[in-house]
């Protein structure tokens, strides 16, 4: 018999449904998985008795005929919601003991349709990476390895949700994205992961990267999943005044399978010279399955691509960089005593923030600074508006857009550790969408040389998450990926 | 000081001409917060009117409270300013205990008012023109209490996200009295529409002060900016200082460096708060976490159009349908409630017999009392009521004096204070030749003098004793008849 942690979310629902077994029984089963996968680090904290808890008034729920579309269905919180009365760190020493006294409107919308919480999940600290090492309590590793048996990263900086996503740890995960965090480590860890619109779900509780990029997505094992679950978290709030007031349509029943006629742009810009062979090969190969079921393939061009990054290492950093100054001891978490108030910011923020955040805080106050504001940020800001305008031109001749996810798999611990550059290059495909704010998913689509997978991205058009997913099911379908990572964490082999 | 007049100060070396510009922070009159749902009362206990956003939890979002904007616009029109359908939100960044967010959400590059000029009125009747610069939407700071503990500073966080419309004004006034005219013009407008309790003791309204001096008719000296400056007089003091102390530097030579000074109230001085070079770099964005405020120009007409008569308007209208001086009218109109009360007393009475009422008697009244108009213990109604009983010749001027003073002490209608206390004015002509009959008998040598026409000012002290027999009560116009009647 399948164990109940391998079934989808579909399936788990479907399971439910019928009966054959209840949400107490599949939250104990994931329990135990995520007590016996303690050696990846997914988790920061575990939230065993509010699941179970949660698991029961799922079966009650659905004994009642109330329950909601994601009833009994136990997920791992990235650690950047803040969660009612659990510890909320960001992954960061600055958070030390930081505990809400609030839920953040997506993980509220979770709860009212039924879902379960395991507890929280790892990330790059304040989701400010692409591996999930900078986080306070230690980098997360894949349950993905390659052939020669060495780790590898999960991701980020959504790492936490992917890892615990992909060791069946979790049925889902939510995370977040601002320049690839959802979608990357998806990528790196054989899941599906979309980042919605800017402007779907809603930001409110969540703690803050780059304000005008982050946005809350699912992290799943199937794109059925990812609907399922993004229906859940979107929506408008009126709390989050770049939320937007549209309605939620049912993804799930978008997934027709049907993508005749539709077009897909092809962005040769994306096409880099240097990028590994089986990272192209893959692509063309997600070309010809959509060809075959029936899309029409267009070339198309987004001619402000090369400035995506640097833009986005503007626009980011200086967002971040007023966002964290509320981190200064005063009012919660850490606070590092001091001679003067000058010195107790100093000591609390020096020994609070690790290297990256210290080193986007000062990139961004740098670029924000008085004689540097318009040769930087403004820049910046209007490099950003044609970026936008490049998808919007883009969109007038084709319906989705097909790229690679990211330029490699799943790389070592520490390989990119030394260069902030190289690393950063890791979101050289995912960061456009986030800057000119539309829908992005990613889809695991083969396996690279080493045996780590490989994720193809789709991109739509503004609120088209519809069309995102059809187009995302049909590929899954033909990529028919059915790997699993070997189970080391546990030496359960079966 | 009107605009023709000199203004100059005269220093060892020669004439200097002061050149003050005003940034006024007015505290929006609304229940809640700029961006919170959070309370905005003033005396509450330290830290409880505090959102999970004016406290800056992880995670919190900033949303506009519309009644705000309202305010902010009407402010605008008050001000004959331009209003701007598209602003946005900045973020100007810097820590302090103090300032939750690490960043006060204001409005820099494209504030929601743009110019517009104001009239300021002096007691001669002239009048001087200021231009306003712009008026933008920020939140208040919260407020750091150091005199809680010996070694650590208290938060109270109350304030913190409460919405202030900074008015910052062109660098047109040229004198302490000036700049306090302008503040209280400003005061009186925001009171006037309600947007701004005006009141500078709770520091609902609060002023930057910047002073600069030059030769006349040459370029702007280099400024000096006192903060926080809560009452005009402490402003206008501020003002006279450091015109002084600018002006001894530059004739000892030396040269005014641009900073930010402190006034001290008690010592009379300003004194370096922080210099140009400790200025933070506020690192202003915009905020990422707002939209830019946009709305139709159809709510500003509306806003417009339901607009209260503004202070100008209504000095106006007072002196060209009541034909009051201009310095009764400035006085009437300087506080809605002055205004709102006047407006009562004389509704259906003589204006200028009203405006005395008020002007000298009531307000001396209520000065001896220590109170305001809105709690005077006589009633416009009843102030009315008064005049009207010297005008229909129950009482006369003179006991309608008396009659108002009880009336402050006890609030009763005049008529029933007049019934109590047999006040009523004697007409009866009967009884008046009565009492000048009995005077004449009295006093044969005041009549010999008059009728011999020795001296006509006899008929005075004849009035007087009609008046003093009556205790005051005999209507005079019938006694001057009568006596002169009697007296041939």
């Amino acid at each position: 018999m399948t164990k109940l942690t391998d079934l989808s979310m579909a399936d788990a629902l479907a399971g439910l449904d019928n009966k054959d077994f209840t949400s107490v029984e599949l939250t104990e089963a994931y329990v135990a998985a995520v007590e016996g996968g303690t050696s990846i680090n997914a988790y920061t904290t575990q939230t065993p008795e509010k699941a179970l808890e949660m698991a029961a008034a799922a079966d009650a729920s659905r004994a009642a005929g109330t329950a909601g579309p994601m009833a009994g269905i136990p997920l791992a919180i990235k650690d950047l919601y803040c969660t009612e009365g659990v510890l909320t760190t960001a992954s960061s020493h600055i958070l030390d003991g930081f505990t809400p006294a609030y839920e953040s409107t997506v993980t509220s919308n979770l709860w009212r349709d039924g879902a379960v919480m395991l507890g929280k999940v790892s990330l790059d600290e304040f989701a400010m990476g692409s591996s999930n090492e900078t986080s306070f309590y230690g980098a997360v590793e894949n349950p993905w390895r390659a052939g020669d048996g060495k780790s590898r990263v999960p991701g980020g900086s959504s790492g936490g949700s992917a890892a615990a996503v992909a060791a069946h740890m979790a049925v889902a995960a939510t995370g977040t994205d601002t320049g690839g965090s959802i979608r990357q480590p998806a990528s790196f860890c054989g899941l599906v992961g979309i980042k919605p619109t800017y402007g779907r779900c809603s930001r409110w509780g969540v703690i803050a990267f780059a304000s005008s990029l982050d946005q809350p997505g699912p992290i799943t094992r199937s794109v059925k999943d990812a609907a399922i679950m993004l229906g859940s978290m979107a929506g408008y709030d009126a709390k989050d005044s770049t939320s937007i007031d549209t309605p939620v349509p049912d993804y799930a029943a978008a997934l027709t399978g049907d993508i005749r006629g539709l077009k897909v742009g092809i962005p040769k810009e994306y096409r880099l010279d240097d990028a590994p062979a089986e990272i192209l090969a893959l692509w063309d190969q997600g070309v010809d399955w959509l060809k075959a079921a029936g899309a029409e393939i267009i070339d198309i061009s987004l001619p402000h691509t090369k400035y995506a990054l640097p833009t986005y290492y503007i626009v980011a950093p200086a967002e971040a960089s007023s966002n964290l100054a509320r981190y200064d001891g005063v009012k919660y978490g850490l606070r590092v005593p001091g001679d003067s108030l000058d010195s107790m910011y100093a000591n609390t923020r020096a020994e609070g923030f690790g290297d990256e955040v210290t080193r986007r805080i000062l990139i961004g106050t740098y670029v924000l600074s008085a004689g540097y504001y318009d040769a930087y940020y403004l820049k910046a800001q209007k490099l950003r508006t044609l970026i936008a305008q490049d998808f919007e031109n883009a969109y007038a001749s084709c319906d989705v857009i097909l790229t690679p996810t990211a330029p490699s798999a799943a790389f070592g611990p520490g390989e990119n550790a030394d260069d902030p550059i190289s690393m950063y290059l890791n979101d050289v495909f995912t960061v456009p969408a986030s800057l000119a704010g539309v829908p992005g998913i990613s889809i695991p689509a083969g396996l690279s040389g080493d045996g780590l997978p490989l994720g193809l991205q789709l991109l739509g058009k503004p609120f088209d998450e519809e069309t995102v997913l059809r187009v995302a099911g049909v590929l899954e379908e033909a990529a028919n990926f059915t790997a699993q990572p070997n189970n080391w964490w546990t030496g359960d082999k079966s | 000081m009107s605009a023709g007049k000199s203004n100059l100060i005269a220093g060892a070396t020669g004439d200097w001409e002061v050149v003050i510009g005003l940034e006024v922070h007015a505290q929006i009159s609304s229940e809640a917060k700029l961006f919170s749902g959070a309370s905005t009362k003033f005396g509450a206990e330290p830290n409880t009117q505090v959102s999970l956003v004016d406290a800056a939890m992880p995670g919190m979002l900033p949303v506009i409270n519309r009644e705000c904007v309202k305010q902010a616009i009407r402010t605008g029109l008050a001000l004959g300013a331009q209003i701007n359908c598209y602003s946005v939100f900045d973020r100007k960044n810097y820590f302090y205990a103090d300032l939750p967010q690490g960043y006060q959400i204001s409005q820099f590059k494209q504030p929601i008012v743009g110019k517009g000029t104001i009239t300021l009125d002096f007691l001669d009747g002239s009048t001087k023109e200021v231009g306003i610069e712009r008026l933008h939407l920020e939140q208040d700071a919260g407020k750091s209490l150091h005199d809680q503990h010996p070694t650590m500073t208290y938060i109270d966080l109350n304030r913190s996200g409460v919405a202030l419309m900074e008015i910052v004004s062109d660098p047109d006034m040229r004198s302490a009295e000036e700049a306090g005219a302008y503040l209280r013009k400003i005061r009186t407008i925001v009171r006037y529409i309600g947007s701004c309790d005006g009141n500078m003791e709770q520091g609902s309204m609060r002023a930057d002060v910047n002073v600069s001096v030059r030769r006349p008719g040459e370029e702007l000296g280099t400024r000096c900016e006192m903060k926080n400056i809560n009452s005009i007089r402490f402003a206008q003091q501020a003002i006279e200082y450091e015109a002084r102390r600018q002006i001894d530097i530059l004739e000892d030579g030396g040269t005014i460096k641009q900073e930010t000074r402190l006034y001290d109230s008690v010592l009379g001085e300003t004194r370096t708060m922080r210099s140009k070079e400790e200025a933070h770099d506020y690192r202003y964005f915009p905020d990422p976490d707002l939209l830019p405020l946009e709305f139709e120009q159809s709510w500003v007409d509306e806003l417009a159009a339901e607009l209260p008569e503004l202070p100008d308007d209504k000095k106006n209208r007072l002196m060209a349908d009541l034909n009051l001086p201009s310095y009764d009218a400035g006085i009437l109109v300087s506080e809605p409630e002055i205004a709102t009360y006047y407006e009562v007393v004389a509704k259906g009475r003589d204006a200028k017999t009203a405006a005395n009422w008020v002007i000298t008697n009531l307000f001396a009244a209520l000065n001896a009392q220590g109170k305001s108009i809105t709690d005077s213990p006589v009633s416009p109604d009843q102030l009315g009521q008064l005049i009207d009983l010297i005008t229909d010749d129950t009482i006369s001027g003179r006991i309608a004096k008396d009659v108002f003073e009880v009336m402050i002490k006890t609030s009763d209608d005049p008529a029933k204070i007049v019934e109590e206390k047999g006040l009523k004015q004697i007409t009866d002509t009967g009884a008046i030749e009565g009492m000048i009959d009995q005077i004449i008998a009295d006093n044969p040598d005041q009549v010999t003098q008059y009728a011999g026409g020795e001296n006509p000012k006899v008929i005075g002290w004849f009035v007087g004793q009609v008046m003093k027999a009556s205790q005051g009560k005999a209507n005079p116009g019938a006694v001057n008849k009568l006596l002169k009647e009697k007296l041939g």
